[in-house]
């Protein structure tokens, strides 16, 4: 039975529709394996055996009576804590939304829901999205399955290492500034941030509306692509959706596993490459462009030269957007409510007041204040209203870019992930992590991370990230598949082989 | 570039409705004016012709059909509350005391 969890989705998928396996047995499968390693992973704040296993019997009726609501009925899922979900708590890793039961489902849990997908459980977070470790989570770090005293990447560390430990075989993430992406990078999995407006956003809890994309998270790059056609597409209920048919992923998957990379043409981002980036993750970027040009692309290299002003522009956007975001948590309609020490009868405000200060770590503060000051009078203009524009500068790089190339690349994270607790306290030093995955967000275009190997000098996962113009997601899936399988047949089988089981690590401390 | 100080850190706490104690502020302000100043360089980054970017994709006038859709029961909104009285959200006085 456990070899279950170490297959793709589309494996499983097709286990399903042959009647080899039922959704009630893989779903218990994952559910076991969470038992089993994530007291040491932390991935879920919150597993949901009951509803997992109530939405897999219902996978199955339909599966025996031939009608599948989707090619990925009955394959399990875990969803980032900042979407909603009905009756499931939903607290974006913050002790500001303890226990919160939301009344009603994202849109992107409605369409798993409705494709047939049982849900296990919510994974961990940073703070309200912020962060690119999981260390902000107000309930504890996720530990990166490669090595538990490293980080797993964020803010959606926890979706990245479910999929790496094998807890869950797809998840569900949301990309910011990277949070998919970064992830992926560091645990040796793959994920794609859509074109935004590509996947919709309602339910999925605000950290900078115009950033945040929800997106998939999985080990395959065909598994993703499989992933985003299920939850993509139209939403009226988002009004930022765009109203147009997703591409072909699944397709584009499948003809760039194939392998022809003829007719391609990829651009090496020189902004993105070389000085601050680990010589191992370098090496192995170098080796996966070498592949594509061995597959048949053609290489050029691309100037973005407003790139190197990304983060400045993003950490004025981000906490900007964010401070008005949270304003709504106000102790009064949901969520904590904490009475200020001293005071016998106060009012809403000092109510407000300390109850923002018990709810909210660390960094959700700096971000606050930080957003605060730069829409404040005075500074709107040399803050926000720059950052505004170098948005704009971006965009016009990208756009001059794509003429050159189809796909544009890049590592995907500067490093391999770090320890624990080594950049809590230099925020500065965190945000770097950023830095190759901000620019896509500024500018709205879809990007994919799949891992390209381990650095030699720590033994750890290195990401490839493919970037594409807006609304050609398809093209990220081609590129992707392709690298994926030229990897693949260099390494002699998944890069997750090579990481050390952890069950049976646990079982011998037990012993 | 403005430097940020210690007050300043406190009275934008205050605009954003956040106490902050004295041990916070002594942890947070210097790292903040670390953050700003690592974002201190975008301010002679682009041109006065250059147009800002609010959205990455400019979409105007979205609307919906004009039909009824169902929205939160009065039950389903107040779950959450901390406080609920007489089917409303029961809040503390919400005027000062002078």
């Amino acid at each position: 039975m456990s070899d279950l969890t170490r297959r793709s989705a589309a494996e499983l998928a097709d286990a399903l529709a042959a009647g080899e396996v039922t959704s009630v047995e893989l779903t218990q499968a994952h559910l076991d394996r969470i038992a089993e390693v994530d007291g040491e992973v932390h991935a879920f704040l919150q597993v949901d055996a009951e509803g997992a296993l109530d939405q897999a019997r219902a996978a199955d009726e339909r599966r025996a009576a031939g009608k599948a609501a989707s090619p990925l009925d009955g394959v399990p899922v875990a969803v980032k804590d900042v979407l909603t979900t009905k009756g499931l708590p939903t607290t974006c890793g913050s002790r500001i939304l303890e226990g919160w039961l939301p009344p009603y489902d994202a849109t992107v849990v409605t369409r798993l829901r409705e494709a047939g997908l049982p849900i296990l459980g919510k994974t961990n977070m940073d703070e309200f999205a912020m962060g690119s470790s999981t260390e902000h989570s107000a309930y504890g770090p996720t530990h990166n399955p490669w090595d538990l005293d490293r980080i797993p990447g964020g803010s959606g560390g926890g979706s990245a290492a479910a999929v790496a430990a094998f807890e869950a075989p797809l998840a569900i993430g949301t990309d910011t500034g990277g949070s998919i992406r970064q992830p992926g990078a560091v645990t040796g999995t793959v994920g794609v941030k859509p074109t935004y407006g590509g996947v919709s956003r309602y339910g999925l809890v605000a950290l900078a509306n115009s950033l945040d994309q929800a997106g998939p998270v999985t080990r395959t790059v065909l598994d993703s692509a499989l992933l985003h056609e299920a939850v993509g597409g139209h939403d009226p209920m988002d009004s930022t959706s765009i109203d147009q048919p997703v591409p072909p992923l699944v397709a584009a998957a499948r003809q760039g596993a194939a392998g022809d990379m003829q007719g391609v043409r990829v651009g090496v981002v020189k902004e993105l490459t070389g000085e601050g980036y680990q010589s191992g993750v370098q090496a192995r970027f170098d080796e996966s462009v070498q592949l594509l040009v061995d597959a048949g692309a053609e290489v050029v290299e691309v100037s973005c030269p407003s790139f190197v002003h990304a983060l400045a522009a993003y950490y004025l956007i981000l906490p900007s957007e964010a401070s008005s975001n949270l304003a709504k948590f106000d102790a009064m309609r949901y969520g904590l409510r904490v009475y200020p020490e001293g005071l016998d009868s106060p009012n809403a405000e000092e109510v407000m007041r300390a109850t923002r200060d018990a709810g909210f770590g660390d960094e959700v503060k700096r971000r606050i204040i930080l957003g605060t000051y730069a829409l404040s009078s005075g500074y709107y203009d040399a803050y926000y209203g720059q950052a505004q524009k170098v948005r704009t500068l971006i965009s016009r790089d990208f756009a001059a870019a794509f003429e050159s190339a189809d796909v544009l690349v890049s590592p995907t994270a500067p490093t391999t992930a770090f320890k624990l607790g080594e950049k809590l306290d230099d925020p500065v030093a965190m945000y770097l992590n950023d830095i190759a995955t901000i620019p896509a967000n500024l500018a709205g275009v879809p990007g994919l991370s799949l891992p390209s190997g381990l650095a030699h000098e720590d033994g750890l996962p290195t990401g490839f990230q493919v970037l594409a113009p807006t609304m050609a997601d398809d093209r990220l899936y081609r590129v992707g598949a392709a690298l994926e399988t030229a990897l693949l047949d260099r390494w002699g089988g998944p890069l997750l082989d090579k990481a050390p089981a952890l069950a049976a690590a646990t079982k011998e401390v037990v012993r | 570039m403005p430097d940020i100080t210690r007050e300043e850190v406190a009275h934008l706490a205050d605009l954003a409705r956040i106490d902050l104690s004295d041990a916070e502020l002594d942890h947070l302000a210097p790292q903040l004016a670390v953050i700003l100043d690592s974002v201190a360089s975008i301010s002679d980054v682009a041109a006065d012709d250059i147009p800002p970017t609010s959205h990455p994709l400019p979409l105007t006038n979205v609307f919906r059909d004009d039909v009824e859709r169902p929205g939160l029961t009065a039950e389903q909104a107040l779950a959450g509350a901390p406080e609920v009285e007489q089917q409303r959200f029961a809040v503390p006085r919400i005027l000062g005391e002078e």
